[in-house]
């Protein structure tokens, strides 16, 4: 009984909080004063109430089922939507696959010798620093000049490999803090029973860091997902929901719904890859208690 | 052959030009089937001395031997069980997986590993809770996992490191009882850190008094001198004999300076540290 009321507790909170905003959404459209609240003479603080400039939230769900433009042939903007998000939700998965490989790596690396963690981790923090429209061409580039075993380059690479520069950096903080998590006396106990350090990775960092890299894991996906949205504009790369962002804006005068379809797209490929996130975590489950840690 | 065995040791440490005499001149041997305590204020060096026993650490200058082998040969072949003020149990664990760990990791089959955890919790009282997590455990009952696991391995000496510091008074009675009945059936050999007069009198058969700055041994009182029996024999009732007041006063005198006299607050001072 209390444990089904726990379980659909959650759901029925988030359903409560979107039907919120939707609800603030049409009650502001309907209510509010048309050329939008002004502080002062230019400062504008909430939006014009305008059909151009907030659709309706049926509007926009509606235009999900209408065809993208009115060419003879055209799919629907759910099916547009649908294509896109699943290629742009592929070479998100790239991106965090590469970028959890590589911080995981970075992690054992920095725990096992005190020097490289002196020398890497300040890196870590700074690349996060650089703006990725800074990246992209770099990253282009680069990936051009590499050969490997007669694979062409391509666009979608340099696209993962952006969203994977965004996705490494909670995992690879995330990993550090939970390999470095066990307190003294379990590596005085591991030391006491004569094991070396690989073997005291397995029996105790790495289930002690799975409470840390759990939400590292989640925050490295969301990363590249939106890691992989942006790039594939940086990149000028199409058939993502990031060309679709700007090209859809483009039909915003007429058309004001149209420009909201990609945007819940991203939303969703994001929910999706948190969701996915959430199994490992379902799978991990044992060891993510952490009470008893002392 | 003796347990322990510690002559002219030293440590110093050293942190950029902060300098701490640890320990110094600590000689010490405790006996095959022994149960002697160290007892001292915070930062004398009852730790640190336990460490360089266990290899957790080494000596500035000295040695020390453990069962006439070099420390470190003496921990590899297993030698000691150790437990420590925090139980640190692996909480993902549960109470089996635990303490069977030190079996596993040093290889020892599946039916053996089972049926020797079957008999360690036995005897620490915990059969039942077999298959429960850390979590959903007492400060005790965790505190008695620690010890089964350090028992694992049938070692022939155990190092104690204030193991029952965070409990109250009332568990902690009832596991300095147990731990008797422990030494008693495993008769191995026990360094024992304290905080606790009481404590300290009512398991040893011999107490060593520290003091700090420099860390040292300051006196060291034969509890059996004073008419108890030896420390594997001891019941409940032994708190009330008149030897045992004896004992704790005479170590009392020594932790506050040798002076013979005890000061009427100051000794619980210690307790309460
Ligand atoms: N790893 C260490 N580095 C520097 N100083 C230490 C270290 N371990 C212990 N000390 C110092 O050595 C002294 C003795 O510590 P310790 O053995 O832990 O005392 P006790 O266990 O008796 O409270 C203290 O002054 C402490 O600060
Ligand atoms: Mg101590």
């Amino acid at each position: 009984m209390t444990t089904t009321w726990t379980r659909i507790r959650p759901v029925l909170l988030g359903a409560l909080g979107v039907g919120l905003v939707v609800a603030v959404w049409d009650l502001y459209k309907a209510f509010g004063p048309e050329e939008g609240v002004r502080l002062g003479e230019r400062t504008l603080i909430l939006p014009r109430t305008t059909d151009l400039a907030m659709p309706h939230s049926w509007e926009m769900v509606q235009r999900f089922g209408e065809p993208v433009t009115s060419l003879a042939g055209s799919p629907t903007a759910f099916e547009a939507v649908w294509d896109a998000g699943l290629f742009s939700l592929g070479l998100a998965t790239r991106g965090w696959v590469i970028g959890v490989v590589i911080g995981l790596l970075l992690a054992l690396v920095m725990c096992r010798f005190r020097i490289a963690e002196s020398a890497i981790l300040p890196w870590v923090v700074l690349s996060q620093t650089v703006p990725l429209i800074a990246i992209a061409p770099l990253v282009r580039r680069w990936g051009s000049q590499i050969d490997l075993f007669g694979h062409v380059w391509t666009s979608e690479d340099s696209v993962a490999v952006i969203a994977a520069y965004l996705a490494f950096f909670p995992v690879a903080v995330g990993a550090l803090r939970g390999l470095k998590s066990p307190a003294r006396t379990h590596l005085d106990l591991m030391h006491a029973y004569g094991v070396g350090w690989w073997r005291t990775l397995l029996v105790l960092r790495l289930p002690a860091s799975v409470p840390f890299l759990l939400p590292a894991l989640r925050l490295g996906a969301a990363s590249a997902v939106v890691g992989a949205v942006v790039a594939e504009v940086s990149i000028g790369l199409k058939g993502g929901l990031g060309r679709m962002v700007i090209d859809y804006a483009q039909s915003a005068s007429g058309d004001p719904a149209k420009p909201w379809a990609p945007i819940f797209g991203a939303v969703a490929i994001g929910l999706v890859a948190a969701g996915a996130v959430g199994l490992i975590g379902l799978a991990l489950r044992p060891f993510r208690v952490t009470g008893a840690f002392r | 052959m003796s347990a322990i065995e510690v002559r002219g040791v030293d440590r110093v440490f050293t942190r950029g030009r902060n300098r701490v005499d640890a320990l110094t001149a600590v000689d010490l041997e405790v006996r095959a089937g022994e149960f002697v305590s160290l007892i001292g204020p915070s930062g004398c060096g009852k730790s640190t001395l336990l460490r360089l026993v266990a290899d957790l650490d080494a000596p500035t200058s000295g040695a020390i031997s453990v069962f006439g082998k070099t420390t470190r040969q003496a921990r590899l072949d297993q030698d000691y069980g150790i437990a420590f003020q925090q139980a640190g149990l692996l909480p993902w664990r549960t109470v089996t997986a635990n303490v069977e760990l030190p079996l596993k990791l040093h290889g020892m089959d599946k039916a053996a590993r089972r049926a020797r955890v079957a008999e360690l919790l036995e005897l620490v009282g915990l059969s039942d809770f077999a298959k429960s997590h850390p979590d959903q455990l007492s400060g005790g009952m965790q505190q008695r996992v620690a010890i089964a696991r350090a028992l694992a391995e049938q070692p022939r000496l155990l190092l104690m490191d204030e193991p029952f510091g965070a409990l109250d008074e009332i568990t902690r009675e009832r596991m300095q009882n147990e731990l008797v009945r422990l030494c008693a059936e495993t008769g191995a050999a026990v360094l024992f850190v304290t905080h606790s007069i009481p404590e300290a009198v009512f398991l040893s058969d011999r107490v060593v008094v520290m003091s700090p700055r420099p860390g040292r041994i300051t006196g060291i009182v034969d509890i059996r001198a004073d008419g108890l029996v030896p420390a594997h024999d001891r019941a409940a009732g032994v708190r009330e004999e008149s030897g045992f007041f004896r004992a704790v006063a005479e170590v009392r005198a020594i932790l506050h300076g040798g002076s013979g006299i005890p000061a009427p607050d100051g000794a619980r001072g210690v307790d309460l540290r």
